[in-house]
């Protein structure tokens, strides 16, 4: 194996990476504040892509229609907060399950219904287009980049937002003690709703960031919220650190596996059954790694202290 | 609890049970189904049947156990690749089949849960959820076997050797004697000791350990009987599509048979059966109403979950109690 190609892949994997994160960020806090399993994350995600898809071509320009998507991403993950979550808080967990999947289904057809079953394309801004030389004889595109930047900044804010600030604060001081925390005077129900309409707002974002990369369509989110669910719970219910390490240890992993796997089998055994072996355990590993961090640690690599 | 009704055929008040009148409406379906021009009703009941067979285990699990898996599809697949891979090696019998399914499903089961039984609450649900996708992109990963497009299968499985299955009304008939069956063990089993040690650990896991049992092993014991009879229900799903694909256990089937327990009422065992019928018949009839039918079931569930009172079986309160 090339070094160029190596690092194509580790660059690949650590794009995954941060888009693991961005979804994940939300879906964590959500989980660890407030004890809510939200099978709709995946679709929130969706929603801000299709929103982004939307405004990008009512306005023509990608930053406008992203500038546009974050405040109408939040203002729905609010709405739903309302209409739904907030009913559920404090219930059985499978209660939780049964509305998130009933919306999951709703969603999904809902984007159907209002933007067709076909593949949406997004601009890609002219600015980010292009590739640039990473290294001799390799080109990668600026536009995954910036997204392994983006993704890397907005972790770093949100590492400050939890740690120091206030209102961080409160969410790590309600993920462990939300009663005593209400019983100090905070109004817990808005906390929740900032939490949720937050986790709703960067789903949306990661969406808004890799339409232009991928095809926006129903059901994009489905099977990214499982992958979610592997980055949450390897890293630990609550935590953002955890999160952040998990993502990207399985963006690696799941990219690196699919690369590199039935090369690396091809040194133990013969090329035809590295290939078919390679093939079968590349997209379990992420979950075999799983598997292992639950039977070492239950609660995952970074657990919140209750 | 359903475990006071064991023997619920020697009781006298047996005709007022709810499991009663639903499997003896199963048996004369195929009256009207015969006379009436609709053949397509035998083959969805078939599939109806056999899901709830597939309800009626995770049941064991969820509703007696407090065990939310959200990988059972999982199981329907190991039962619906058995049938695919046996054939095609030419064991073509259910006596085969039905046998490898329950032993593959087991130590699946028994692997899986030694690992996920460790873990506790939302890290339960999460770590079926990823032994189940396992499952399913190793089923992807089998190209000879379709990988992702699966496979059709070359005929139905025979019994014992005779071609019983090869017609519908024989197949549906097989269909339903392993879901009363399995609801007849289920029921003993929830009625006997081990079936009480799990449910006292539902309640409580503490005191069970205090009083000297180790509910880890209930648990786990519960997790493979609840496989296995599962494989049972992938197998002969199998032979009602006579097609197999990774399609058979994707999270989102696992999610919706969990919707089917929950919604027919968890822990009384024929409420997850009335659940998989009244979901499956929903998904059959609302499409002919509306194109945009799963906003409808999408805000249906939703409903559901908000809505105390609002599950199926609670319209039977007070009988078979």
């Amino acid at each position: 194996m090339s070094v160029s190609l190596l690092v194509v892949q580790i660059l690949n994997g650590l794009q995954l990476g941060v888009l693991l994160f961005l979804i994940a960020a939300g879906l964590t806090l959500v989980f660890g504040v407030m004890d809510f399993i939200n099978l709709a994350h995946g679709v929130q995600y969706m929603v801000g892509a299709y929103l982004a898809a939307m405004f990008v071509t009512w306005t023509g320009s990608y930053w406008l229609g992203l500038t546009l998507t974050l405040p109408v991403a939040l203002a729905f993950g609010l709405l739903l907060e309302v209409l739904i979550f907030r009913r559920l808080y404090g219930r059985d967990h499978l209660d939780q399950m049964l509305a998130t999947f009933g919306l999951i289904l709703f969603l999904n057809q809902a984007v159907r219904f209002l933007w067709g079953s076909e593949p949406l394309g997004v601009a890609m801004p002219d600015i980010l287009s292009g590739s640039i030389q990473v290294m001799d004889g390799l080109r990668y595109p600026v536009y995954r980049l910036a997204l392994i930047v983006a993704g890397l900044v907005i972790a770093l804010g949100l590492h400050l937002a939890i740690n120091h600030t206030r209102i961080g604060m409160l969410i790590r001081a309600g993920s462990t003690h939300s009663d005593m925390v209400a019983a100090l005077g905070v109004n817990i129900r808005r906390l929740f709703m900032v939490v949720f309409g937050f986790g709703a707002m960067l789903a949306g974002l990661a969406g808004a960031l890799v339409a232009p990369i991928l095809s926006v369509e129903p059901g994009m989110g489905d099977n990214l919220l499982i992958l979610t669910f592997v980055v949450i719970v390897i890293g630990g219910i609550g935590s953002i650190r955890g999160a952040f390490i998990a993502a990207l240890m399985v963006g690696l992993l799941d990219t690196l596996g699919r690369a590199f796997g039935p090369q690396l089998l091809r040194l133990a055994m013969s090329a035809a059954a590295a290939n078919q072996t390679g093939r079968s355990l590349a997209p379990m590993l992420i979950y075999i790694l799983m598997a292992v961090v639950l039977f070492v640690r239950p609660t995952g690599l970074f657990p919140v202290k209750k | 609890m359903t475990g006071g009704t064991a023997a619920a055929a020697n009781s006298s008040r047996a005709w007022r049970h709810p499991a009663v009148w639903l499997f003896a409406a199963f048996l004369a379906l195929p009256i009207p189904a015969h006379f009436g021009a609709n053949a397509y009703i035998l083959s969805f009941a078939t599939h109806a049947v056999a899901l709830g067979l597939a309800a009626l285990s995770l049941d064991l699990m969820l509703g007696i156990g407090a065990l939310a898996s959200f990988g059972h599809a999982a199981y329907l697949g190991i039962g619906a690749y058995s049938v695919a891979i046996l054939s095609d090696m030419g064991h073509d019998d259910l006596l085969v089949q039905i046998p490898v399914a329950i032993a593959v499903a087991s130590v699946f089961a028994g692997i899986t849960g030694f690992v996920s039984l460790r873990a506790s609450g939302v890290y339960y649900i999460m770590s079926t959820l990823a032994f189940g996708q396992m499952l399913y992109f190793l089923a992807q990963s089998l190209s000879a076997y379709g990988g992702d497009d699966g496979v059709t299968l070359a005929a139905r499985s025979r019994l014992a050797g005779s071609h019983l299955l090869a017609s519908d009304l024989g197949l549906y008939y097989v269909t339903l004697a392993a879901l009363i069956a399995a609801y007849v063990l289920l029921d003993r089993i929830v009625g006997s000791r081990f079936g009480r040690v799990l449910g006292a650990v539902r309640q409580n896991p503490m005191r069970v350990r205090a009083v000297g049992l180790d509910p880890f092993r209930y648990r786990l014991l519960a997790s493979i009987l609840a496989g296995s009879l599962c494989a049972v229900a992938g197998v002969l799903l199998a032979n009602q599509s006579e097609f197999v694909s990774p399609a058979f256990m994707t999270w989102q089937r696992s999610g919706e048979l969990l919707v089917m327990v929950v919604l027919g009422g968890m822990g009384r065992l024929w409420g997850a059966v009335l659940g998989a019928i009244c979901f499956l018949t929903l998904e059959e009839v609302l499409p002919g109403l509306t194109d945009n039918w799963k906003m409808v079931l999408g805000a249906l569930l939703i409903l559901a979950a908000l809505g105390r009172g609002s599950r199926l079986s609670q319209l039977f309160k007070g009988v078979g109690r």
